[in-house]
C-alpha cells in the first residue's frame, strides 16, 4: 500500500496531461472516506438513532439547489457545476429551477430592487424546510453598488443562513459556503420550523 | 472604398444646411457639430440618404446634463461603414423643457436607445411608439442621471455618517 | 416606497391566447430578463421584453469615482470577458490623454483580449448546444475555460472579475510561468476545438434544430444596429479592429468570418471560426513579442500611470506620483472622447466626458447587448417557443451588458 510518487505527464487513471508531477497511490478501503453513522444503539440487525439525526444525514447529503444566478456570480457557479470543482460531488448534481422542489437558494449576484419582490416570491414558493445562501458580496450587502437601485443585501427581504463573501467568490469558496449549509441541514431539530422564534424570524420580514 | 475625410463631410453638410449647424469641432479626429431640435430629423435623414457618404448606422443616443447652463444635450453618434468615418451631433435642450422628435423613423435600433435615455434625463422624444422607462422602477419618479439627484439611495437609516465621512 | 409588482395578465377566459410570462428567473434565460409572450399554442404570437432587473447604475457611479476605480466597474459590463472592458476603457482613456503605447505593450493586450473572447465565445457555444439538449460539449469545453481562468489568475491574480491593467499598460510583466501556460493551452485547446465542432457541425439534429430558424436581413440587422457575431453572421463584415483598429491590430493576419443568412446555425458558426482566429491571432503575437526588447510593460507617463509598490516604498518620486494619482489630481484634458472596442458581442463604446476634476463629468457604455436585443421581441413573433429560447442564447445577452 505503498504511495510512489512518479513524475508522469499523463494521469493513467484520468487520461488527463497534468502539469505538475502527478502521484499515483493505490487505495484501500480504509482510505476512501464515506459517510459516518451518527451516534446510535447498535445491535444484531438494528440501529437505533434519533429521527433528526438520521433525516438530518440524509437530507445534508441530498440538497436540490435552486441557482438563483443574476450576474457575475452566476458564471462562477457555472464554473462550480463543471468537471473541474465538480458540485455534483455534494449531492447537489440535480440542479431544481423549480422552487416547490428545491431545498437551498442560491442567490448568486447583484440583486436590484426592481428583483426584489421576484426573490421573495421564489422564496414563498419553497417549501419547508428551506435554506438560503446568498453568494457573493452583491447579495449579502450590495456589495461595490451602493446605489438608489441595488438592494444592500437580500437580507432585507429574506431570512439568510450563509453568506459567501467575494467578488466573485472563488469556488472553493462556494463550496465550503455550501458545506457550511450542509452542516445546517445535518445538525437542524426536526422540531426548528414549528418553534415560535422561528415563526418570529420571518414574521420579521412579513412572511407568514 | 475611399475613406471619407472630414472635410467633404463639412463641406457636404454646409452645402445643404449652412448655418443651421454650429460649434463644429474634431476632439481627437472625431467632427462634432450642433445643431437644433426642429432640424435634427432633416439632418440625420441627410446623413443617412444623401447619396455620396451614407451614415447607415446609428451607433448610440445619449444625454448629457449641464447643470450650470441649464441645458441638456442630445448626443447623436452616427457611423458610415462604407467610408469609415463617424460624426456626432449634438441638440442642447433647456433642462426644464426637454422635448425633441425622435429618430425611430430613420432607425429602429433608436427606440431603445431613446427610452433609455428618457429613463435616465426625462427627455421626451415626440413620435416614439412606446416612450415608457426601461431600466428603473416605474415609480421611481425622478430621472436619476440629472445632476442634482444622489448616487446613494437617501433612505437607508443602517450607515452611520461617520464612517463615510460626512 | 412600493416595490414593483411582477407582471400578471388579466385572465380573459374568451381568449384564446395564453400568456406565458418567460420570467426574470428562468433555466434558460441567461441572466435576468422577462418576456411576456402572447402564445397560440406552440406558436408565439407577440411578446414584450422587461429588463432592468439588475440595473445598478454604472454610468452614474462612473460620475463619483476616479478613474482607477472604474476599472472595476467595467469588469462587471460583459462579465464572461471582462479583459476586453477593461482594455476598452484604459484604451479611452489613454485617447484622452493622447498617450502612445509602446508595441509590447498593444500585444501583450492582444494576447488577453483575444483569450478572453474566446472564454465568451466558448459560453454562448456551449450554452446553445445545451439548451437544444447538448449538455457534454458544455462540460468538455468548460475545462478550457478554466485553463484560461488559470492564466488570468497568473496574469493579473483574478480568475473572473479580472480589473487589469493600467492606464499606460499594464501593471506587471507576464512571467515565464503565464507564457508556459499560454502555448500548453494554444497546444490543447484546438484539439478541443475540432472535438466541439465534430459533434455539432454536421449533427443532424443540432442542424434541424438551428439551420433556417431566426433568420435576419442584412438591412434589417443594419437598422437595428446590431453589431458583433450577430451582424456578422448576416453577412455585414463590420469588426472594429479592422476598420478602425486599436492596440496595434492592423499588424496582425486574421480573417473576419461571414455567415449568409443571420440564423442561429451561422451565428454558431461564425463564432466558432473567431475562435480559431483568436488561436491564430494570439500564435501571431507570441511571434512578435520574440522581436520586441523584453521587459517594457508600459508606457513613460508617470503622471498617469499607478506605480508598483516596490517603487512606491523606494523611490520617493513614485511615492508622490502614486499619491497624486490616487488624490485624483490627474491632469487630464476637458474634452469628451467616443472610443469602441470589439468586445464579445459587438461595439464596445466609451463615451467619456472629462471637466478636468477627479471623476469623469459624464461617461456612456454603448453596449452591445442592450442594443442587440432590442430586435428579440420582434424577432420572435410567429417563432415556436423552443426556437425562441435557442435564438435568445445564440444572441449571447449579458445581463451585466443589458442593464449596467
Amino acid at each position: 500500500m505503498g504511495r510512489p510518487t512518479i513524475p508522469v505527464k499523463y494521469c493513467k487513471f484520468a487520461a488527463c496531461s497534468c502539469y505538475y508531477r502527478a502521484s499515483i497511490f493505490v487505495l484501500s478501503m480504509s482510505e476512501i472516506n464515506i459517510v459516518q453513522a451518527p451516534p446510535g444503539i447498535e445491535g444484531n440487525g438494528f440501529f437505533a438513532t434519533s429521527l433528526d439525526k438520521v433525516i438530518g444525514l440524509a437530507r445534508s447529503h441530498s440538497l436540490w439547489p435552486l441557482p438563483f444566478a443574476t450576474s457575475c456570480c452566476g458564471i462562477e457557479f457555472m464554473a462550480t457545476m463543471g468537471s473541474h470543482y465538480d458540485f455534483g460531488r455534494f449531492g447537489a448534481e440535480r440542479l431544481s429551477f423549480s422552487p416547490r422542489q428545491a431545498d437551498v437558494i442560491m442567490v448568486m449576484g447583484t440583486i436590484a430592487k426592481k428583483m426584489g419582490p421576484v426573490l421573495k416570491q421564489v422564496y414563498l414558493q419553497m417549501a419547508e424546510p428551506r435554506w438560503v445562501m446568498a453568494v457573493g458580496a452583491c447579495a449579502s450587502s450590495g456589495g461595490i453598488f451602493d446605489t438608489y437601485s441595488v438592494l444592500q443585501g437580500i437580507d432585507e427581504i429574506i431570512p439568510v443562513d450563509v453568506y459567501v463573501p467575494g467578488c466573485p467568490p472563488r469556488p472553493e469558496a462556494i463550496l465550503d459556503g455550501f458545506q457550511r449549509i450542509q452542516d445546517l441541514v445535518k445538525n437542524e431539530s426536526g422540531r426548528r420550523r414549528y418553534s415560535p422564534e422561528y415563526k418570529e424570524l420571518l414574521a420579521g420580514y412579513g412572511i407568514q | 472604398m475611399a475613406k471619407a475625410t472630414n472635410t467633404e463631410l463639412i463641406d457636404l453638410l454646409g452645402g445643404k444646411f449652412g448655418e443651421q449647424l454650429f460649434d463644429v469641432s474634431e476632439p481627437y479626429g472625431l467632427l462634432t457639430f450642433s445643431t437644433t431640435k426642429d432640424r435634427i430629423i432633416d439632418v440625420l435623414a441627410f446623413l443617412k440618404e444623401n447619396g455620396k457618404i451614407n451614415f447607415n448606422f446609428l451607433t448610440d443616443i445619449t444625454a448629457v446634463h449641464y447643470p450650470e447652463k441649464e441645458q441638456i444635450a442630445v448626443v447623436y453618434h452616427v457611423h458610415s461603414m462604407v467610408s469609415g468615418i463617424r460624426v456626432r451631433v449634438k441638440v442642447f435642450l433647456h433642462e426644464n423643457h426637454p422635448v425633441i422628435p425622435t429618430a425611430t423613423v430613420l432607425w429602429h435600433g433608436a427606440n431603445w436607445m431613446e427610452r433609455e435615455t428618457y429613463d435616465f434625463f426625462g427627455v421626451k422624444f415626440e413620435g416614439h411608439p412606446d416612450l415608457r422607462r426601461i431600466l428603473n422602477l416605474d415609480d421611481l419618479g425622478v430621472h436619476p442621471m440629472l445632476k442634482q439627484y444622489p448616487l446613494e439611495d437617501p433612505n437607508r437609516v443602517d450607515k452611520k455618517d461617520e464612517f463615510f465621512g460626512r | 416606497m412600493s416595490y414593483n409588482q411582477p407582471v400578471y395578465t388579466d385572465n380573459d377566459p374568451q381568449s384564446e391566447l395564453v400568456t406565458l410570462n418567460l420570467g426574470p428567473t428562468h433555466p434558460a434565460t441567461h441572466g435576468v430578463f422577462q418576456n411576456v409572450l402572447q402564445m397560440d399554442g406552440e406558436r408565439i404570437v407577440s411578446g414584450v421584453s422587461t429588463i432592468g432587473y439588475i440595473h445598478r447604475a454604472f454610468e452614474k457611479i462612473a460620475e463619483h469615482r476616479p478613474f482607477y476605480q472604474i476599472t472595476p466597474l467595467t469588469d462587471r459590463l460583459n462579465y464572461c470577458s471582462s479583459p476586453i472592458n477593461n482594455m476598452g476603457w484604459h484604451m479611452t482613456v489613454e485617447k484622452l490623454l493622447n498617450i502612445q503605447i509602446p508595441k509590447r505593450v498593444d500585444y501583450l493586450r492582444v494576447i488577453i483580449m483575444e483569450l478572453s473572447r474566446i472564454a465568451d465565445h466558448i459560453i454562448c457555444n456551449t450554452i446553445i448546444a445545451q439548451d437544444t439538449g447538448a449538455t457534454t460539449t458544455f462540460l468538455y469545453l468548460f475545462q478550457y475555460r478554466e485553463h484560461i481562468y488559470e492564466i488570468f489568475e497568473e496574469i493579473c491574480g483574478a480568475r473572473l472579475t479580472t480589473n487589469i491593467g493600467r492606464i499606460g499598460g499594464l501593471e506587471r510583466d507576464f512571467n515565464d510561468v503565464a507564457f508556459a501556460k499560454i502555448n500548453k493551452f494554444l497546444k490543447e485547446f484546438p484539439v478541443a476545438l475540432r472535438e466541439f465542432e465534430g459533434l455539432l457541425n454536421r449533427n443532424r439534429i443540432f442542424i434541424d434544430r438551428t439551420k433556417g430558424v431566426a433568420e435576419v436581413t442584412q438591412e434589417n440587422a443594419l437598422n437595428y444596429s446590431w453589431t458583433g457575431p450577430l451582424l456578422r453572421a448576416t453577412g455585414v463584415d463590420y469588426d472594429v479592429r479592422i476598420s478602425e483598429p486599436y492596440s496595434s491590430y492592423q499588424d496582425f493576419d486574421f480573417e473576419i468570418p461571414v455567415g449568409t443568412t443571420g440564423d442561429i446555425f451561422d451565428r454558431y458558426l461564425v463564432r466558432n471560426e473567431e475562435m480559431w482566429q483568436s488561436v491564430r491571432i494570439i500564435e501571431q503575437s507570441l511571434e512578435k513579442l520574440k522581436s520586441e526588447p523584453k521587459g517594457i510593460f508600459h508606457a513613460d507617463v508617470p503622471d498617469f500611470y499607478l506605480p508598483g509598490k516596490e517603487q512606491v516604498y523606494n523611490n520617493m518620486e513614485a511615492l508622490i506620483y502614486h499619491f497624486k494619482i490616487v488624490m485624483g489630481e490627474i491632469d487630464a484634458p476637458k474634452a469628451e472622447v467616443y472610443h469602441a472596442v470589439e468586445g464579445g458581442n459587438g461595439e464596445l463604446g466609451f463615451y467619456l466626458i472629462n471637466d478636468g476634476g477627479r471623476s469623469p463629468y459624464r461617461l456612456h457604455f454603448r453596449r452591445p447587448s442592450f442594443i442587440n436585443y432590442q430586435m428579440y421581441a420582434k424577432m420572435s413573433e410567429g417563432m415556436l417557443l423552443s426556437d425562441a429560447i435557442i435564438n435568445m442564447s445564440s444572441m449571447n445577452i449579458i445581463a451585466g451588458e443589458l442593464d449596467a
